[in-house]
């Protein structure tokens, strides 16, 4: 086989099984195989990272992590998996049966369609959406109305108090998200997710991939988006609607069973949708880093990154306290929000420097987009040191 | 060390090192895997009481069946029935001596009163059933286990043991001894050097 026809096995797979059928059921099977496809793959993505979360974890804590289910524990998400299934699945008397039922799997379900535009190899995009971007955006806000109706549903005032608290934040934290994202779509001047991706292919006789994380306004919107990232899955050190260790999981406290298993699953497809989106935007999407090593399969690029990404999240979950309420908001409002317009500016002084000439333009051109993010950057962060110095424990 | 976002690095360097190290130098790894290894127990440990034997498992026991410790047990777990030959005379030593493990609540006070030393705390742990009534309550063949065990567990207070019933044994061999004397002798003779302690 030769390395072309590896990066199409799966598209190539699905014409032959789509040239079995009866051509008037050929566009809906098509998307039907499509969801099967992301909802197995992540499905079992889902599996292998809370096995390697708690493998992580548990190494950056100087432990084990599960090894008792199965080899080294990778039987582990098996017995979880089951454990959750035959877990008696409570329902408060005074609540909403029907929300109370549908909560999950309206945040499930917004996650999963985000998926629907990204694109995980060369043609393996389930849709090329004109308005990819947007779409994405469009679908995984929806995930708030998700938590709102657990919370809402569930009829106590804790699980109300949480998904007031988990709305607020993913309110906040989605404008620096959609806001970090906009230099991208500036440069490239398109919302098309396959187009971005393609955008970034290492141009003919380059070794270098031309991905967005290599100028300073893409580094600093990567940076940007991933914090917001990891807020809006409510992963740590932003967990404060979970807070397992102050409020007992907020929005799911009246949940139980498989119900709370599929909060869990939201977060984890939402953390991976995430880190799709910010590979495709910013990590060259399914392209390799170098142009010596294309003979990879694009899809083994997209999954490699996703699983990079995933590290970090754990690397961060593993290494970072969480943040009081007061300080995720101003974090969010009053540094992320006005980090990610200025970006937007160095991205437009990027693009509008990109014809200069002169000699030396490029070195000037990198420095002042640089001195443009880091400026404000620092001023922005003035007295930080005052605001989290030493605490002084007074009853302690 | 003044630029905002150093202490994440510096803690993301911490973390990686951490994860990294677990994987080079394995003493990091302070996790005992308990049930192919265990630690120890401490000399000090204590849990369920056993009866002590010396020789014989049966007929080596030192229990007496005087009762002190089904008495003074507070929540009465010890059910001792002393042995009895054929006339009905009381022999020193138990035909029936059970402790239900399920109500002992490990408080030593048995042990304490013994005044043979008879009785004393094991160390063993691994103790769960699958039988919730009979499986817990243990039997005088259960509970009965040697002197050298003992010296096992608990050496320093094994020792003390040891040396004091020697010293008894000691003693009353010389009493034998004296009292056997004194029989043979003369009435009248003067009291044997014996009668001191050793």
């Amino acid at each position: 086989m030769t390395a072309a026809s590896i990066d199409q096995v799966f598209v190539n797979a699905k014409q032959a099984l789509l040239s079995l059928l009866p051509e008037t059921l050929r566009p809906g099977l098509s998307m039907a195989i499509n969801a099967a496809a992301i909802l197995g793959t992540f499905a079992l993505l889902f599996a292998v990272a809370t096995l390697l979360e708690r493998k992580g974890l548990g190494r950056i804590q100087n432990r084990y992590g599960p090894n008792r289910v199965g080899p080294f524990g990778v039987l582990q998400p098996v017995a979880d998996g089951l454990k959750m299934l035959i877990k008696e699945d409570i329902l408060p008397r005074q609540a909403d049966r029907v929300v109370h039922f549908l909560a999950p799997i309206a945040l499930v379900l917004s996650v999963l369609l985000a998926y629907a535009v990204l694109p995980f190899g060369r043609n393996m995009a389930p849709i090329d959406l004109d308005a990819g971007v947007l779409y994405f955006f469009a679908a995984s806000a929806a995930t708030e109305l998700g938590v709102f109706m657990a919370g809402w549903a569930s009829r106590s005032k804790y699980s109300l108090l949480g998904a007031m608290r988990g709305i607020a934040q993913m309110i906040s934290y989605e404008l620096p998200l959609v806001l970090s994202t906009l230099g991208v779509i500036m440069v490239t001047g398109s919302l098309s997710l396959v187009e971005i991706a393609e955008r970034q292919a290492p141009p003919a006789g380059a070794i270098l991939g031309r991905w967005f994380v290599f100028t300073p306004w893409g580094l600093a919107g990567f940076l940007l988006f991933m914090t917001a990232a990891v807020a809006e899955a409510n992963r740590a050190p932003f967990d404060l609607p979970e807070g397992e260790s102050e409020i007992i999981a907020g929005h799911m406290v009246e949940y139980s069973g498989f119900k709370y298993a599929l909060f869990f699953m939201g977060e984890y497809l939402g953390m991976f949708a995430a880190s799709g989106l910010a590979i495709t935007l910013f990590l060259g999407g399914y392209h390799a880093p170098f142009a010596f090593l294309g003979w990879a399969p694009s899809w083994f690029w997209f999954f490699a990154k996703l699983l990079a990404l995933l590290a970090v999240f754990i690397w961060l979950r593993g290494t970072l306290p969480r943040l009081r309420q007061d300080q995720l908001m101003n974090f969010a409002w009053k540094w992320l929000l006005p980090m990610s317009l200025v970006n937007l500016v160095a991205a437009g002084v990027w693009s509008y420097s990109a014809a200069w000439t002169l000699p030396g333009a490029g070195f000037v051109r990198w420095a002042s987009c640089a001195g443009l993010l880091i400026l404000p950057a620092l001023w922005l962060s003035r007295g930080w040191r005052a605001r989290v110095g030493p605490r002084v424990y007074r009853y302690a | 060390m003044s630029v905002p976002g150093s202490g994440i690095l510096k803690g993301l360097v911490e973390t990686a090192r951490n994860f990294a190290g677990s994987y080079v130098s394995p003493e990091r790894l302070v996790t005992v895997q308990y049930p192919e290894e265990s630690l120890p127990p401490p000399e000090n440990a204590r849990n369920f009481p056993f009866l002590v034997y010396d020789e014989d498992p049966d007929k080596g026991l030192r229990c007496v069946a005087c009762k002190i410790c089904e008495k003074e047990c507070p929540p009465q777990c010890i059910y001792i029935v002393a042995e009895r030959d054929e006339k009905g005379k009381v022999l020193k030593r138990p035909r029936i001596f059970d402790i239900d493990i399920s109500v002992c609540m490990n408080c030593q006070i048995c042990a304490e009163v013994c005044p043979f030393d008879a009785i004393k705390m094991d160390t063993e742990f691994e103790l769960s059933r699958y039988e919730r009534f009979g499986a817990l309550l243990l039997h005088k063949q259960d509970l009965a286990k040697s002197n050298e065990y003992y010296r096992r567990i608990h050496p320093t207070e094994a020792a003390e043991v040891d040396a004091r019933l020697a010293e008894d044994r000691a003693r009353q061999q010389a009493k034998a001894a004296a009292a056997k004397a004194a029989a043979a002798s003369p009435a009248g003779a003067p009291a044997p050097a014996a009668d001191k302690t050793p």
